[in-house]
This record gives structure tokens, C-alpha cells and sequence, in this order.
């Protein structure tokens, strides 16, 4: 059985529960066992790194370091505390004065950094580890005519970590190609949802989730599939207040990929935490087992 | 030695930045063709890019540009001469906050701060924290449309009650004493 340290991140522990639970669920059925840090801590999302940069890879590099003392891959299914955990990894590995200096640190909740291991986003995990054949095999509840749009968003594919493709990438697709949905071409898929900036910019963001959900409507989506909580939130909770600014009225289901990859597993809705959307999955209700 | 320029001083905030330095910049505008948000910016990320290079350190911190900035990475991965431009826009952010000078009403500075303070002090986010840091700053209707999905999540379980903490909180303060003085952060 594989086995992966497992970072949920703070979002999963609440506002996207479901996304945790399908996480655990779906891994489980596919024989992977996800172990979650005993102690973990916040990733510091987009504002360690506005205030102190030597801070955010501190708070980053002591769930690194819980993983290394199970000596496993980390995964996290978060695409922001995926981003800040893989760099902070990769600077420190690349770095040895600052892992020194940080270890300093590190030291004072008896752990420490050696640069070991790799960090992982849960759905790079699948698609790479799993493989969408092996995925396919095990899938016995194919979720056809299901016309997906999926979202990639950023920071499960940007920064660009090598030579890979960042502009066009297609292992979503071909994830829920595997588990017999029809992913519909989306051509925002790399756009963002505008993140934090809800709070802190929020005519902006309230722009951005309006030329998204317009995008996915027009290209005749069921349901907007994510990867990220932060994503499925704007998307989801803020479709009201969008209809209210621009006269619209988007009703539109946004779930987590691990939600569809579970019923296609045959796995309960109540197991995938469905039926705790603010919009209503609807479109999914033919496939629940 | 000569006091650093206001652009070699933004440079050197990006050491841990892999790309190229921003006199690399041509000014070709794929970043301000790029960015979801330029339509909100004072400045494109190509004109403040320009700003930086001519040392015009006023009129760059006195801009929303980089408070606007959403890290979405988009900027950096095309841009053509490799420079990394979202990192650019924090390291723009942290100098805006150790110097204290940001556009007036500005929700993005104190939302950074509140949010590092409260992982400070449990190990773990909290969003009704969060919210306290904005909703004084907003209006009456964003209040109302917050707080009607506040209740829309809390009646699917998804609002928590009581703010989450880690285990090992003492070892985690101490940890964080030694890579950084607090400052009355905690």
C-alpha cells in the first residue's frame, strides 16, 4: 500500500470539510494511505510571504520537517499550501545556509529539516502515482454525460517547477476523462479566481469569479470541478453576491474533484460530503449510488 | 558608498527570487497582458515595472498595483525575460509594510498583518478572525451579504465555532522567537 504524509490545510478542517473527507475516502478505495501530520500548522497562504519571507519558510519547513520524521512524501489537496510547502522544500534543499539558519529554529519543537522528501499536490499525486489507467480500472460507476469544467486555477500549476506545461496543461482532463466524464473545453481554466483579494480587493475578485462562472456557463458546464478550497469558495459562495453586481443569475454546483472521482468509485454521497454545497450538486444526483 | 537606489533596493528584496533582475525588463507588456487585474491597478505591472527602473519610488509605493496583485503567477511564468514579476509584487508589499506607506484605505496591508498575527498565536487560520480585519472597512451591503453567507455555511456545517489551535503551541512560539523578533506580534 502506498503511504503519504498528509497536509490538510486549514480550510479542510471546516469550510471544506467535504473536500477532506472525499480526499480520505477516495485515496483509501484506491489503496493509498494518507497519514495526516500529527501536528501540522498553517501554510501562511499569500500573507506570510507579504510580511516576512525568513518567517513564511519557517511555518512551511515544521510540517516539512513532521513528514520527514514518517519519511514520507508530503501531499497536500490545498493548491496554496501545496505552492508555499513544495518552495519552501525546494529553497531550503537548494539553500543549505538557510536551512541552517531555520533548523536554528526548528530545533525548538525538536524537529528538523534534511531535505528528504518531496511535496505533492493530491491531484498531481493521483494522476502521476495512481495513474489514470489504474484509476479507470477501478471505476464502477462511470459518471457519463457529465459535462465538467475543469479548473485548474493557479498554484497547482504555477510557478512552473521545470519544463512542464503551464499554459495548456491536460491531466484534469484526462483524470475525469478516466472516470467516464465529458470534460468540456474551458478556456479560463488557468485564469485565477482572484484568491484573497475577495477580502482585500473585493470589486476585483467579484470581477474575476464573474468572468469565470460566465466562461463555464457558456461552454455549457453541468458543474465547475476544482482541486483547490480556496477556488470552490469564491466560485461557489459568491455566485449571489455576483448576480447582485452584474444582473446575472449563475447557479452554478462547484465541488471538489476527489467528490466526483469518489462517486465514480462507487462511493456514497455522504461519505463525499455532498449535500453541504451552498448550490445544490443537482446535476449529480443520477449518478449517487 | 552611496545610499542604494530605490530600484536597487526593491532588487535586492528578491534574493530568494530565481529569475532575472528587473533592468532585464524590455517593456513589452505580455504581463500587463496577462494579469486578470490590471482593469483595478493604478499602474500595469509593466508601467510600475518601468516606475521601479526609473527610481520614481513615490509614485510606486503610493499605488495599488501590488496590493492588487492575487499571486497567480501568471506574469512570471510568461514573461520573456524570465523575471520573476509576483515575486517582484511581494517583495513590493513587505516593503510597503516595514516602511508603514500605503495608499490610504487600502484593506490589503492590514489583512496581511491580522492574518500573520493569528497564526502567531494558535498555529492555524481562523476565518471569523479574518473577517473582523475587513467588515469594519467595508459597507452595509457587503456586511449583509457576508454575513448571510456566514449563515448559509454554518447551517452546512461549515463555519467553525471555536478557533482552532495547534498541540505544541509553546514549542511553536518559541520557534518562532528565534528566526524572527516579534515586535509585539504575538
Amino acid at each position: 500500500m502506498k503511504q503519504f504524509a498528509y497536509f490538510p490545510g486549514c480550510s479542510l478542517e471546516k469550510i471544506a470539510l467535504s473536500y477532506n473527507q472525499s480526499t480520505i475516502e477516495t485515496t483509501r478505495k484506491m489503496g493509498v494511505e494518507l497519514k495526516e501530520l500529527e501536528d501540522w500548522n498553517c501554510c501562511g497562504a499569500t500573507a506570510y510571504f507579504h510580511v516576512d519571507e525568513l518567517l513564511a519558510y519557517t511555518l512551511c519547513a515544521r510540517n516539512i520537517a513532521m513528514a520527514e520524521k514518517e519519511h514520507l512524501d508530503l501531499v497536500a489537496p490545498c493548491s496554496a499550501c501545496f505552492k508555499n510547502t513544495y518552495f519552501t522544500n525546494r529553497a531550503l534543499k537548494e539553500d543549505p545556509d538557510l536551512a541552517d539558519h531555520i533548523n536554528v529554529a526548528l530545533a525548538e519543537d525538536d524537529l528538523h529539516f534534511s531535505g528528504d522528501i518531496e511535496v505533492r499536490h493530491l491531484l498531481e499525486m493521483i494522476v502521476e502515482d495512481i495513474g489514470c489507467e489504474q484509476v479507470k480500472e477501478q471505476v464502477s460507476n462511470p459518471l457519463e454525460g457529465l459535462r465538467v469544467a475543469t479548473y485548474y486555477g493557479c498554484q497547482i500549476v504555477r510557478p512552473q517547477k521545470d519544463h512542464e506545461n503551464v499554459e495548456d496543461p491536460e491531466f484534469f482532463e484526462n483524470l475525469m476523462t478516466a472516470i467516464g466524464a465529458d470534460p468540456i473545453p474551458f478556456a479560463l481554466k488557468m485564469r485565477c479566481c482572484g484568491g484573497s483579494l475577495l477580502i482585500s480587493s473585493r470589486e476585483a475578485a467579484l470581477d474575476m469569479i464573474f468572468n469565470l462562472l460566465k466562461c463555464a456557463e457558456d461552454s455549457g458546464a453541468d458543474v465547475i470541478v476544482t482541486a483547490c478550497p480556496l477556488c470552490q469558495i469564491n466560485l461557489e459562495c459568491y455566485q449571489p453576491q455576483v448576480n447582485q453586481e452584474y444582473g446575472t443569475s449563475f447557479h452554478i454546483p462547484v465541488v471538489y474533484f476527489t467528490q466526483l472521482l469518489g462517486l465514480a468509485l462507487g462511493l456514497s454521497n455522504k461519505s463525499l460530503g455532498l449535500g453541504t454545497e451552498l448550490i445544490a450538486a443537482t446535476p449529480l444526483a443520477q449518478y449517487a449510488t | 558608498m552611496a545610499r542604494p537606489s530605490f530600484s536597487q533596493e526593491v532588487g535586492n528584496l528578491l534574493y530568494a527570487a530565481k529569475g532575472s533582475p528587473l533592468s532585464a525588463c524590455i517593456q513589452c507588456g505580455t504581463c500587463s497582458g496577462t494579469c486578470p487585474v490590471t482593469d483595478f491597478m493604478d499602474y500595469t505591472p509593466r508601467r510600475l515595472i518601468g516606475l521601479i527602473l526609473a527610481d520614481m519610488k513615490e509614485e510606486v509605493l503610493a499605488s495599488n498595483t501590488f496590493w492588487y496583485c492575487a499571486s497567480c503567477f501568471y506574469c512570471t511564468v510568461r514573461c520573456p525575460s524570465d523575471i520573476d514579476i509576483a515575486e517582484t509584487m511581494y517583495a513590493l508589499k513587505r516593503y510597503s509594510i516595514w516602511k508603514h506607506i500605503h495608499q490610504e484605505g487600502l484593506v490589503g496591508p492590514t489583512f496581511s498583518e491580522t492574518f500573520v498575527k493569528t497564526i502567531l498565536r494558535s498555529g492555524r487560520s481562523y476565518e471569523p478572525i479574518m473577517a473582523t480585519s475587513y467588515l469594519f472597512s467595508s459597507g452595509v451591503k457587503e456586511w449583509i451579504q457576508e454575513a448571510a453567507m456566514a449563515t448559509g455555511l454554518m447551517l452546512k456545517g461549515r463555519m467553525p465555532v471555536l478557533p482552532p489551535r495547534i498541540k505544541r503551541l509553546d514549542n511553536f512560539k518559541r520557534m518562532i522567537e528565534k528566526v524572527i523578533p516579534l515586535g509585539g506580534q504575538s
